[in-house]
């Protein structure tokens, strides 16, 4: 089952690059306001993106 | 459409279908004699229909109004066509596979007709065209929306979209002329695969930069499992279809593995096709439209991320409960079990989310059939995860495996939760798209919604009944220990279920009919409604109002 020897480590680091994503989504101060988040989406106001970033310094 | 588009972009849409063109000419030169030439062709017609479209108009008016001011959604909509396109052309194409098993002569004696050709026709063009884009279009909506941003490019989307399309349509005819890998769900050849890898990582980068560009703090936990299916297939589509071409001019290739090796790849690919295709765009899918039609947010936000996490730590372990009883370990068979015993507490979190958010909004349900399509796939989200985790223990294994019951398992996840939770997204995302107050009729949104559940319900219980029937006669002995029923027995016990599977899929089918002409009579009714507030934001008197946060 040499297989293994490829299919366990791309796995694995398939695994990291997810707790990757996971520590940045933490550090990212992605979790803060989970009710807002939630909320959010329901808003539509015409359907229409905000105006590109830039715009509104932040 | 084009219209939409600047003069230099569309010069460079024209160089880009231009250059596929060339590839396809050349792929015809040098693969001429055989199937691959054929794929050439296809490929040149494909390319130099859209290279002489843009090309048309390639001096007409330019886009005047100041495009960041509206969301991109003429991708999307071609998209949701394309995919009732597949549907159609898919769930035709399965009910006929069907209908060949219970009355073989429906073969008519053709090469390309046989069961072995057009069944990958029927999977493919389900999972791929239908599925694939579903995702890609609700994608290209969901990241807009939630971002509040614009769509990172004018042409990349139409690439990955018509890309994807161009892939659907190579591994379909080249089904028919019977060329295959022989690997389940990745069955296209060696110059097919490289080309979905070009489109995959286009559609990746094209998600990261809207991403980067979004407005909102946050990023919606939809968001999350697009990204995870994007990424995921794209790394298992690498390995799994890792091969040496028998010759650069020819379709056909050997597998990188052999034997168990090439089993065991297969199925980690197998069942994470399954787990990042048909499971985490999807609930993406849920994860938006579910809390928007029902205009509540979800039950527990925490609870999605939570379980999305999950499922991506989980599933990716879980494919060899495929290959119980075969010569690979013993611990790697059990390990694949654990996993897939472990993944019904993510399963079920998204499942019962989804249900809690609907609780207190049941009148909801009752009266809308768009929110129950939508209950009714997360209710067969729960079901079918639940009856994965125990086929894959290994005695159960031991009487399902290779029997119809796998195939119903197979359908009560495809048909219940996928194909149901895209239709409630489609009848949720069409009248938004077209600036529509509704569809065109709901009482046809209704019948759409009992035909694909009497058909889901009428399929899986015909191969429940089939696969244990099966199981079991193929593990009966006689008191002198041989086998009590041939081959042949268990096929006659099966004929009557063949035939309800295939009256099953037959109304699932009428519905998938029904729901596209819906959806055309939609688009072309009249009932033309602009939003109210859908004006630019160019000027300071009309922006809207801009969330505290910011």
């Amino acid at each position: 089952m040499t297989i293994l020897h490829l299919l366990i480590p791309i796995t694995l680091l398939m695994g990291a690059i997810g707790l990757g994503a996971f520590f940045w989504s933490l550090r990212s101060s992605q979790y803060d306001d989970l009710a807002g988040d939630a909320e959010r989406i329901l808003h539509d106001d015409g359907d229409t993106p905000l105006p590109p970033k830039k715009e509104t310094a932040r | 459409m084009m219209n939409r588009l600047t003069t230099g972009e569309r010069q460079a849409a024209m160089v880009l279908s231009g250059m596929v063109a060339l590839a396809g000419f050349a792929m015809a030169i040098v693969g001429r004699g055989d199937p691959m030439g054929v794929h050439g062709w296809i490929t040149l017609i494909f390319a130099g229909v859209l290279f002489f479209l843009v090309g048309n108009v390639l001096y007409g008016p330019e886009p005047t109004e100041d495009r960041s001011a509206s969301y991109y959604d003429d991708p999307t909509k071609v998209g949701i066509l394309l995919a009732l396109f597949w549907a159609v052309v898919g769930m035709g194409m399965g009910v006929w596979v069907a209908a060949q098993l219970a009355w073989p002569e429906l073969r008519f004696d053709a090469a390309w007709s046989s069961f072995g050709r057009i069944r990958p026709v029927h999977t493919s063009g389900v999972i791929f065209g239908f599925g694939g884009n579903a995702l890609i279009a609700t994608s290209f909506h969901i990241m807009q929306r939630t971002s509040r941003a614009r769509l990172a490019g004018n042409i990349s989307p139409w690439f990955v979209l018509l890309g994807f399309n161009l892939f659907c349509i190579i591994a379909a005819s080249g089904y028919l002329m019977g060329v295959t890998q022989s690997k389940e769900y990745a069955e296209p050849e060696w110059y097919a695969d490289i080309w979905l890898v070009i489109v995959w990582v286009v559609y990746f980068v094209l998600y990261i930069r809207t991403l980067a560009r979004r407005n909102e703090p946050h990023i919606y936990v939809a968001n999350w499992y697009y990204l995870a299916f994007i990424l995921v297939v794209a790394v298992l589509h690498i390995v799994n279809n890792l091969a040496v071409p028998a010759s650069f001019g020819a379709a056909k290739s050997y597998s990188a593995f052999s034997g168990v090796q090439d089993a065991m790849t297969q199925w980690w690919y197998g069942h994470n096709a399954v787990a990042f295709f048909l499971t985490a765009g999807f609930l993406g899918m849920l994860y938006y439209f579910l809390p928007k039609r029902a205009e509540r947010p979800i039950y527990s936000y925490r609870l999605s991320i939570l379980s999305f996490w999950g499922i991506v730590f989980f599933y990716i372990w879980a494919g060899s409960h495929h290959l119980h009883y075969t010569a690979i370990p013993q611990w790697v068979q059990t390990l694949g079990m654990t996993f897939s015993v472990m993944l019904l507490v993510p399963s079920w979190a998204s499942a019962g989310n989804a249900l809690m958010t609907l609780n207190g909004a049941w009148h909801k349900v009752r009266d809308d059939a768009t929110l129950r399509f939508m209950m009714v796939a997360a209710v067969f989200y729960g079901l079918s995860t639940f009856e994965g985790s125990f086929m894959a223990i290994r005695p159960v294994n031991s009487l399902s495996h290779y029997t119809d019951w796998t195939v119903g398992h197979v359908h009560a996840g495809a048909m219940g939760w996928v194909a149901l939770i895209t239709f409630g997204s489609i009848y949720a995302v069409v009248p938004v798209l077209w600036r529509k107050e509704t569809m065109y009729s709901w009482k046809l949104v209704e019948w759409h919604f009992w035909l694909a559940l009497a058909g889901t319900v009428i399929y899986v219980f015909a191969m429940w009944n089939s696969g244990i029937t099966q199981g079991l006669m193929w593990r009966t002995y006689t008191e002198s220990g041989s086998l009590a029923y041939s081959f042949t027995d268990t096929l006659v016990a099966m004929h009557p279920y063949y035939i309800a599977r295939m009256i099953g899929g037959a109304l699932f089918f009428a519905g998938a009919v029904i729901g596209a002409f819906n959806v055309v009579m939609t688009i072309r009714s009249a009932g033309h409604q602009a939003p109210q507030l859908d004006y630019p934001t160019g000027s300071e008197a009309n922006e809207p109002a801009v969330p505290a946060a910011e």
